[in-house]
């Protein structure tokens, strides 16, 4: 796999420590929702770095593809990705990479989306890439979320779910919800599943992404209410949120 | 206990392994050694702080995979697997 290189051509925050990447890479092979990407950064020492990002953009983009970066604090990578890099900049890439955690639009199934933190961005890809090929599966989205801040992407998840009633969205705030929003915050437990995503018996693709204690918690809450092994894609972010 | 230490999973080593295999391999399939189970790549857990990574089984821990990249060798260890699978229409 080789190394293509991609200019930054847009930049949006999307919350106070989390960034955009719009990547114009010229040759780009194209990509299906839920893959990633390796991007490599080299000093001019020559000392380089690679990390993982999963890709936000639907695979119609045209020679383009979109990183969601979360800032971890003291990481290699990410404060340079969010604080410093600039339209124009140049970034290595490679990829795209992963053919396990993937969802065709010719699918037919009925989706589980469930999300903890910035796991949301390649589950975005499989929203977006199910509007942009008019796919009418039914979606639905539970994500995870530490405070309405925190939140990526909450307009165009608006968007999407009051113009097309089948792709609905539920959030689950752990640290402060909105003022009298319904559920307490608290962790994703197994009442909030059972209420809030596909019953196993619909046999329900699902896509599980975030760090590996929530996505461990939640792929057993799903093998333990019968939903088949075999269906329950899992994707796990580093504590840290860099993957690499 | 490696449990208290934080992992991935495969996918984050697809891109490295990317360079050796011409097939993807989050979707291959290997069989643990130790315990028989199989799963894919992608659901193996990943530990990568040391130069290179180690891929252990999700059910049992045993180690499947180490890949440590040396000056100018990588070195790949496979023999915790008793097979590995990949889909021969991708290559």
């Amino acid at each position: 796999m080789i190394w293509y290189v991609g200019t930054v051509v847009a930049l949006h925050d999307e919350t106070a420590t989390a960034r955009t990447i719009a990547l114009q890479v010229p040759d780009w092979p194209g990509h299906v929702a839920g893959q990633h990407v390796d991007v490599r950064l080299t000093a001019l020492d020559g000392y380089s770095a690679v990390r993982s990002y999963s890709i936000a953009s639907a695979p119609n983009s045209e020679q383009g593809v979109e990183i969601t970066v979360e800032r971890v604090p003291n990481g290699e990578v990410s404060p340079y990705l969010t604080q410093e890099i600039a339209i124009g900049d140049r970034l290595e890439l490679r990829g795209p990479i992963g053919g396990w955690f993937v969802w065709h639009s010719q699918q037919t199934e009925p989706v589980q989306l469930i999300a903890g933190g910035s796991g949301i961005v390649p589950l975005m890809a499989t929203i977006r890439s199910r509007a942009s090929a008019g796919s009418t599966v039914p979606f639905r989205l539970l994500y995870s979320v530490r405070e309405p801040g925190a939140i990526f992407y909450r307009d165009e998840l608006r968007t999407l779910s009051d113009r097309d009633r089948s792709v609905t969205v539920t959030y689950a705030f752990t640290r402060a919800a909105p003022k009298g929003w319904p559920r307490p915050p608290s962790r994703v437990d197994a009442a909030l599943i059972a209420q809030a995503t596909w019953p196993a018996n619909l046999a329900p693709s699902c896509y599980v992404c975030g760090p590996a204690p929530f996505v461990e918690t939640v792929a057993t809450f799903l093998t333990t209410t019968d939903h088949d092994r075999d269906k329950i894609r899992t994707e796990r972010f580093g504590p840290t949120g860099e993957r690499k | 206990m490696s449990s208290q230490i934080p992992y991935l999973d495969g996918n984050a080593a697809a891109g490295e392994l990317s360079k050796i295999f011409a097939i993807d391999v989050t979707n291959a399939e290997g069989q643990c050694a130790n315990c028989g189970a199989k799963r894919r790549f992608a659901e193996t857990h990943l530990y990568v702080q040391a130069p290179g990574f180690v891929a252990r089984c999700p059910v049992c821990q045993h180690i499947l995979l180490r890949l440590a990249n040396g000056r100018r060798r990588v070195f790949l260890d496979m023999r915790g697997m008793t097979y590995f699978s990949l889909d021969a229409n991708e290559a």
